[in-house]
């Protein structure tokens, strides 16, 4: 068995002082643990973008007020609360980034990945969005511009890919499964 | 209306969700240690990102910077928003961790 890391002992001390000074128990992190693991991810997001592709109005809606258009569903896991969605189009590509820390609309996409939170991509992506959504494995094309959306202290975004040309011939459950988290982010296609 | 739109039918899972998001697993507890507390209204998100962006400026001027590591920003971050709220003190949590340094080695398992 490995030594424990130094950060791995700060962090069990600091949980051991919260317990004990009864700011916390061990169970009610366990249970936030559980709900970000298990009921928090990208599948919602991608529902709400499966919908907005088979529903016009609902599709307005998201695009007019993300955060009261979403509120039906009733997802877990916050930080949608000032929630902006950004249409892809035949012209135009988002892009989405936290160039402060790591902002991200957990209700719909889960916990950001490793290399969003990383300062490669949080600098690069807004001086050369296309070459490193290219080097994520996804060529915008050469037609389209580039928008790169900076989240704030309140305000979280999530891209509306575009939907699939043959788009009638999936139902809503097939065209969810057809929508990644990056894609929802603007690395990918969708 | 809330049913407009329920949640029961089976879905695919999105594509390409597999990396991973902690690398340790005292990565995962800190975090639900930040999230928890938020929740319990100790503090505010606002008032945490704020102490996150000011670690991870911290880092970025560091002239001896150490390799990145998001969550040890996320550590530090929540340090500094109990330590304002007086809720953990510097000294208290030095003082517990000099305890653990001195178990002796396998104490837990």
């Amino acid at each position: 068995m490995s030594e424990p890391s130094p950060q791995s002992i700060r962090a069990e001390a600091l949980e051991a002082l919260l317990i004990e000074k009864g700011f916390l128990k061990a169970e009610d992190v366990d249970q936030v643990i559980l709900r970000y693991g298990e009921r928090v991810g990208p599948l919602n997001g991608a529902q709400v973008i499966a919908r907005a592709w088979v529903d016009d109005q609902f599709r307005e809606d998201l695009l007019n007020d993300a955060s009261a258009a979403i509120a039906v569903y009733q997802f877990e896991g916050g930080q949608v609360e000032k929630l902006v969605v950004v249409e892809n189009t035949a012209t135009v590509h988002n892009v989405v980034v936290c160039t402060l820390c790591s902002c991200y609309p957990w209700a719909l996409l889960g916990l950001p990945p490793k290399w969003y939170k990383d300062p490669e991509y949080r600098s690069r992506v807004v001086k050369e969005p296309r070459k490193v959504i290219s080097e994520m494995g996804f060529d915008v094309a050469a037609g389209k511009s580039v928008k790169v959306w900076d989240s704030s202290a309140e305000i979280r975004y999530l891209v509306l890919p575009q939907p699939p040309e043959n788009l009638q011939s999936y139902n809503e459950n097939d065209l969810t499964g057809l929508v990644s988290r990056d894609g929802m982010i603007g690395v990918a296609e969708r | 209306m809330t049913d407009q739109y329920p949640l029961e039918h089976e879905l695919a899972p999105p594509q390409a969700n597999g990396e991973l998001v902690f690398d340790d697993p005292w990565q995962m507890r800190v975090f639900g240690l930040a999230r928890t507390l938020c929740e319990q209204e100790c503090y505010s998100w606002g008032e945490f990102r704020g102490e996150l962006i000011a670690a991870i400026k911290c880092w970025d001027r560091d002239l001896d910077q150490q390799p990145w590591c998001y969550f040890d920003h996320f550590l530090e971050a929540l340090l500094r928003v109990l330590n304002k709220k007086h809720m953990i003190s510097q000294d208290e949590l030095t003082n517990r961790l000099q305890q653990y340094l001195n178990r002796p080695h396998g104490h837990d398992h």
